[in-house]
């Protein structure tokens, strides 16, 4: 079965790229929780990935991500196996997942900083710095994480997003987890202008969220027993 | 290329100062383990100083097996790795960054230490040089070992225990020759055969095990 789920609103910039899966199934042991999956993720659009619980959106997340191998199929980066693009494909994809990725014996801001270096971005500290402002977390910003809240460690990791403006392809899972609804509207604006400049989204959220052009995306139609 | 290793490597210090009973703990064992053995074996200078290379040795294996399995755990379980392994760099970098921040946090106490276990033991001066000389070049294979062992049993139940088991015959070759030169420098023999050994070792596991830790991470992350 074969389905674009993608909305594109305006033309990618100089160095976004499109994130793309043909043919993909994935295999938790011996499940085979779906097969066929075709997915584009296009400058510009914003997709909601739907399904109900163990139907394989995390999955299907890391495996867009490069960090899982699917069981069949192929993931292109601008038309080239993601092996083959290599470092570039790493550089326009981000991906924040259920983890947060912070140390809890670190400041905010210098683990927001370690994921910017991680990002190959220059000035770490200053773009951390600016990232947390943006997110409403400049009060915190030389706290050590283990002293947050988990919204504030949700908002620190979701940080990571406005390190830069470059229209990389966002993986967000659950990203909307333990946020207030000051931070979801934040979060929100920010996925929107990110497809507005170019960039791409593909987001799982169980909460209601509202999001302007977003295009829905059910998993259970791949599922595959 | 240099800079990604030595930030990781001042990341994961800038941990271990933040966390200084738990990096120090390596060095705690390896000084009370290794202070044991006078107790238990008795106080005739001759046998301490015959079975201390061997103690000493034995006792930097077990620390540094200790700390070793801590090397990517906590980035594992608060979702730093997996940025890791996204990040357009070399993922061998990473690895050998936090390699670097395990030796200098956990092998280079150890090598320092070594010395007054040596006085501990009643061993002479050259013995106790060659003995600390031997750490310095043999504590960076065990950090390099360590990893590819902590990498393999990432994320496994037991994983720790593991590694014990995965890595300590792995590093029978460096106890050998470890403690082979200190034994040669007391009878008044050349040591420079162990050394010579001890660095192909060092060069052989420096090229080697940082890419197989990184080939296992990604496996274990899959």
């Amino acid at each position: 079965m074969t389905v674009s789920p993608v909305v594109s609103r305006s033309g990618g910039g100089p160095s976004s790229g499109v994130l793309a899966a043909r043919g993909l199934a994935c295999r938790r042991g011996r499940r085979l929780l779906f097969r066929g999956l075709d997915l584009t993720l296009a400058p510009g659009s914003v997709t909601w990935l739907r399904g109900t619980n163990g139907s394989g959106k995390t999955s299907l997340m890391r495996i867009l991500a490069g960090l899982s191998q699917p069981a069949e199929g192929s993931i292109t980066w601008n038309d080239l196996p993601v092996s083959a693009a290599g470092a570039g494909a790493r550089r326009g994809v981000v991906y924040i997942g259920h983890s947060n990725a912070l140390k809890d014996d670190l400041t905010l801001a210098e683990s927001v900083a370690f994921l910017a270096v991680l990002a190959e971005l220059d000035e770490p500290a200053a773009r951390a710095q600016r990232a947390l402002d943006r997110l409403g977390l400049a009060s915190r910003r030389d706290a050590p994480v283990r002293t947050l809240s988990q919204g504030q460690r949700r908002r620190g990791a979701l940080a990571r997003l406005a390190l830069d403006d470059a229209p990389r392809a966002w993986i967000l899972d659950e990203p909307f987890d333990a946020l207030d609804a000051a931070s979801v509207d934040l979060l929100s604006r920010l996925i929107v202008a990110h497809a507005a400049g170019g960039g791409a989204v593909l987001l799982t959220s169980h909460q209601a969220i509202s999001l302007a052009g977003a295009e829905e995306l059910d998993l259970e139609r791949w599922r595959a027993e | 290329m240099s800079s990604m290793i030595l930030t990781v490597a001042r990341r994961d210090l800038l941990l271990a100062r933040r966390r200084r009973v738990e990096a120090l703990l390596p060095l705690g064992f390896f000084v009370v383990a290794a202070g044991l053995f006078p107790i238990g074996v008795g106080p005739e200078p001759q046998t301490l100083r015959q079975i201390a290379p061997g103690v000493v040795w034995v006792c930097a294996l077990l620390a540094a097996m200790l700390s070793v399995t801590q090397m990517f755990a906590s980035d594992h379980q608060d979702g730093s790795l997996e940025q890791m392994l996204l990040s357009p760099q070399p993922l061998l970098l990473l690895v050998l960054g936090k390699v670097l921040a395990h030796w200098l946090a956990s092998g280079l106490p150890l090598v320092l230490a070594a010395p007054l276990i040596g006085l501990l033991f009643g061993m002479h001066a050259p013995a106790i040089a060659t003995l600390t000389a031997t750490l310095l070049l043999g504590t960076p294979i065990l950090s390099l070992l360590g990893a590819v062992g902590a990498a393999l049993t990432l994320g496994l139940r037991s994983g720790a225990a593991l590694v014990f088991l995965l890595v300590l015959p792995l590093t029978v070759p460096a106890l050998i020759f470890g403690t082979g030169a200190v034994v040669a420098v007391d009878s008044g023999l050349s040591a420079q055969a162990h050394f010579s050994l001890l660095g192909a070792l060092l060069i052989l596991n420096g090229l080697g095990a940082p890419l197989a830790a990184a080939a296992a991470l990604r496996i274990s992350l899959d």
